[in-house]
């Protein structure tokens, strides 16, 4: 078993917080890895990213090789165009979908989506959105790794003891609520997935998470959600856009789709 | 008991030294060496080592040397770029050898993440006739560690240890041995050995050549120069040094199936690289850093019918850092790529200052000053303040080392040009901007030195500063500037106007002015 990471986003955005849960979570399991970070000037707000390497076997390089790596996992939109070269085939992306604009010639942000969304293998999630649901602006980084989890060879359990060691001293709701947004990003991502694997659109499944109340997400009912919105995806999406408000994420919500 | 640990190589290295019995550390912060001595720092209680940093890696090589002249162990670390501050008590430790075990830690930065050049360690330690151990992950970064302080402490001199930014920030677990004990002090009798009045040092310098076979033999046995002549067949060997051998392995899926020689130990063990150009037709060198070994191999008269491929013909790119992909490529053994970027053109996103940073103001007031002016001149310095090149501000124009504002304002005035100004750290002025002032105010140059005093070393991370708020004043005050012209500036958006009339009446004074412009950094607030 061998699993490869690029961990990217923007200098601050916390991804070496994402790759301290990553390491601690191998380490747990007894695999192998390897981890290279990004120090020093680049850490002013610049593009950053980390080579995250994990394995059963002897892990010989701390980099990727290009076409290689078996996710992208971005805290920002763009930042996962400037990887994709390390992506393997079959690779997937997971990615916030909230855009960090610091540059003045940062693209029209619709296109940094459509972007994502034309990759085959591509989740985007509301870091923001999930960790806000829980008042807790700072768990997005939590947040990215629960969207992740889906992919991992790792269980949500498996971060869990990792988790509470991190916020202990910080008191037991902290630790709540970090394991609160772990859970919901963790259904955002496996339903997400589960509608990719059935062959839903990706365009289309992003009109729908977009419009779910993020605590929401049931990846039970990604099979019925996926019905409709390929038996008739244009009425889907126009009902989904005309929402005003999110919606719940349930079974009222796939028979108004259909 | 042996224990698991997960440490970047820079920590591997660091816990190695402590369970090697130092009894102190030094260091100036330069990225990527920075993380070794905050290692260092919050474990010195436990093991009860002196740990402070130094005012630049010249004093703390010399501090370093003066642990080790007392019989105790130590290490020294710093960037490749602050070896050259510290070149000369370095090259004259190889004189003098050392007497406590003493391991030089250097972390070069090929690829120049966060420095201004690729310049290759290697080389000062062939140049200081000092072996060099390179390792090539985290546990080779620990073992070879306390190799060094034990090579360092039998044969008397200093070990250099050479790391790459990959090593260095790449994070690993690692597994420890035993710690040792300190040493007791056991002073240099005096005699001589460490007074290097020409009578002394030519006949240390001579033992110091004497030394040399040792040296080689050490590095010619070493286990960490593996030398394999079996392959699949004889026409193409490989040389890898320190962390390319991973690059070499990986490119080749794990296992290198024709004749190489790994070298991590220095210096160069030349018999194995005779022995395994002579079983084969083309040489292959992938190193990290400069052509080194290429370079001694190719010589001047390269040897007769064998192909050498590396750095210098191409085989491999001149300059900027290897990876498994650039060492793939050169081999044709590249995996299928199937994706790329598809937002054309791809905006980069450089670092810049952070939102709220006190440099910003200095900035657009030093901007708004000058231009009134036809021609001003900024010369700036290494820190955060540099990132004040970048737009919209565009508002320094050098940054070559440590301290150079200050001396090439001075040599911009000698040349005759109006008005100039530098801008330097209060961490650099303490480092290295103290001694070009004090050469300015001997000739009362006609400038402004502003000395932006954020009171930290803001760029590696926010380490203690030497001098700062009105320890820094005086230290001006006392290196001779008039107290007139030591001014103070509060660089707040809401004092922009004061902030511009300010550096206009300095820039006006005909002579040295020194504008302090004070306001913590973002970063320390924040905590």
């Amino acid at each position: 078993m061998k699993y490869d990471i690029v961990l990217a986003g923007v200098g601050g955005q916390g991804i070496l917080t994402i790759a301290y849960l990553l390491d601690n979570a191998a380490v747990n399991k007894g695999l192998r890895f390897k981890q290279a970070e990004v120090h020093g000037m680049a850490q002013r707000g610049g593009a950053v990213y980390s080579h995250m390497r994990i394995s059963d076997e002897e892990i010989i390089s701390d980099l990727i090789p290009e076409g290689r790596a078996d996710m992208i996992l971005s805290v920002e939109p763009l930042e996962v165009q400037r990887y994709l070269a390390f992506l393997a085939p079959e690779g997937v992306v997971v990615s916030n979908n909230q855009t960090f604009v610091n540059i003045p010639d940062y693209p029209d942000e619709e296109a940094v989506i459509d972007a994502v969304l034309a990759l085959p293998n591509a989740v985007l999630f509301n870091a923001r959105a999930i960790a806000m649901a829980h008042k807790a602006p700072r768990a997005q980084n939590v947040a990215t790794v629960g969207a992740a989890t889906p992919f991992l060879p790792f269980s949500v359990e498996d971060f869990e003891p990792i988790i509470r060691g991190l916020f202990e001293k910080k008191g037991e709701k902290v630790v709540e609520t970090n394991l609160a947004v772990l859970r919901d990003a963790h259904n955002a991502g496996m339903f997400y997935k589960k509608l990719l694997d059935l062959g839903v659109a990706n365009s289309t499944i992003y009109c729908l998470v977009r419009k779910l109340v993020v605590t929401s997400y049931n990846p039970e009912l990604a099979p019925a959600f996926a019905e409709v919105l390929k038996a008739t995806p244009e009425k889907a999406t126009a009902y989904l856009c005309a929402l005003e408000e999110p919606v719940s994420c349930d079974q009222e919500l796939v028979q108004k789709l259909s | 008991m042996a224990k698991r640990e997960l440490l970047l190589g820079d920590e591997a290295v660091a816990l190695a030294a402590l369970h090697s019995g130092i009894s102190g550390a030094y260091a100036y912060p330069g990225t990527p060496s920075t993380e070794l001595f905050e290692f260092i720092e919050r474990q010195q209680k436990k093991y009860s080592v002196h740990a402070k940093w130094s005012a630049n890696e010249k004093v703390a090589y010399e501090e370093a040397l003066g642990m080790s002249y007392a019989g105790k162990r130590t290490i020294v670390s710093m960037k490749h770029v602050g070896l050259n501050v510290a070149a000369d008590p370095f090259m004259n430790s190889g004189v003098t050898g050392v007497n406590g075990g003493m391991v030089v830690f250097i972390a070069d930065d090929p690829g120049m993440h966060s420095s201004q050049n690729e310049q290759d360690s290697r080389y000062y330690a062939h140049f200081n006739l000092i072996p060099c151990l390179e390792p090539a992950n985290q546990q080779e970064a620990y073992d070879m560690t306390r190799l060094g302080l034990e090579l360092s402490e039998e044969h008397k001199v200093p070990v250099m240890i050479r790391v790459t930014t990959r090593l260095a920030h790449s994070r690993a677990d690692v597994v420890t041995a035993e710690p040792k004990a300190q040493n007791g002090i056991k002073k240099v009798p005096r005699g001589g050995s460490f007074t290097l009045l020409p009578v002394n040092a030519r006949q240390l310098y001579k033992k110091v050549t004497e030394k040399q076979p040792t040296l080689k033999k050490l590095a010619e046995d070493s286990p960490y120069n593996e030398l394999v002549l079996e392959g699949k067949d004889n026409k193409v060997g490989i040389i890898s040094t320190g962390i390319a051998h991973n690059y070499v392995r990986e490119a080749l899926g794990g296992t290198i199936d024709v004749p190489h020689l790994r070298i991590s130990h220095y210096p160069v063990p030349m018999e194995k690289v005779r022995q395994l150009v002579d079983a084969v037709d083309e040489v292959r060198i992938v190193e990290e850093g400069a052509p080194y070994v290429e370079e001694m191999l190719r010589g001047i008269v390269a040897p007769a019918g064998k192909l050498i491929r590396g750095k210098l013909d191409g085989f491999l790119p001149r300059t900027g850092e290897l990876t498994p992909t650039v060492v793939a490529n050169a081999m044709e053994l590249n995996p299928e790529k199937r994706w790329g970027a598809t937002i054309d053109p791809l905006p980069k996103r450089p670092p810049a200052l952070c939102p709220g940073c006190p440099h910003i103001d200095t900035y657009k007031a030093i901007n708004e000053a000058t231009s009134a002016y036809a021609q001003p001149t900024v010369t700036s310095d290494i820190g955060c303040y540099t990132l004040g090149f970048y737009p919209p501000l565009n508002a320094i124009e050098t940054c070559v080392d440590m301290g150079a504002s200050i001396s090439m304002a001075s040599g911009a005035v000698h040349a005759g040009l109006f008005p100039v100004l530098c801008t330097i750290g209060d961490s650099t002025f303490a480092h290295s901007g103290m001694t070009g002032l004090l050469g300015a105010v001997r000739e009362n140059n006609n400038m402004v030195v502003m000395i932006l005093d954020n009171g930290t070393v803001a760029m590696t991370g926010t380490q203690e500063t030497m001098a700062t708020g009105d320890e820094l004043v005086n230290l001006v005050k006392g290196l001779g500037v008039h107290p007139e012209h030591v001014r103070l500036m509060d660089p707040l958006a809401k004092n922009h106007e004061a902030s511009v009339q300010l550096i206009r009446e300095e820039i006006e004074y005909e002579g040295l002015s020194v504008i302090i412009s004070r306001r913590a950094c973002i970063q320390m607030k924040r905590r």
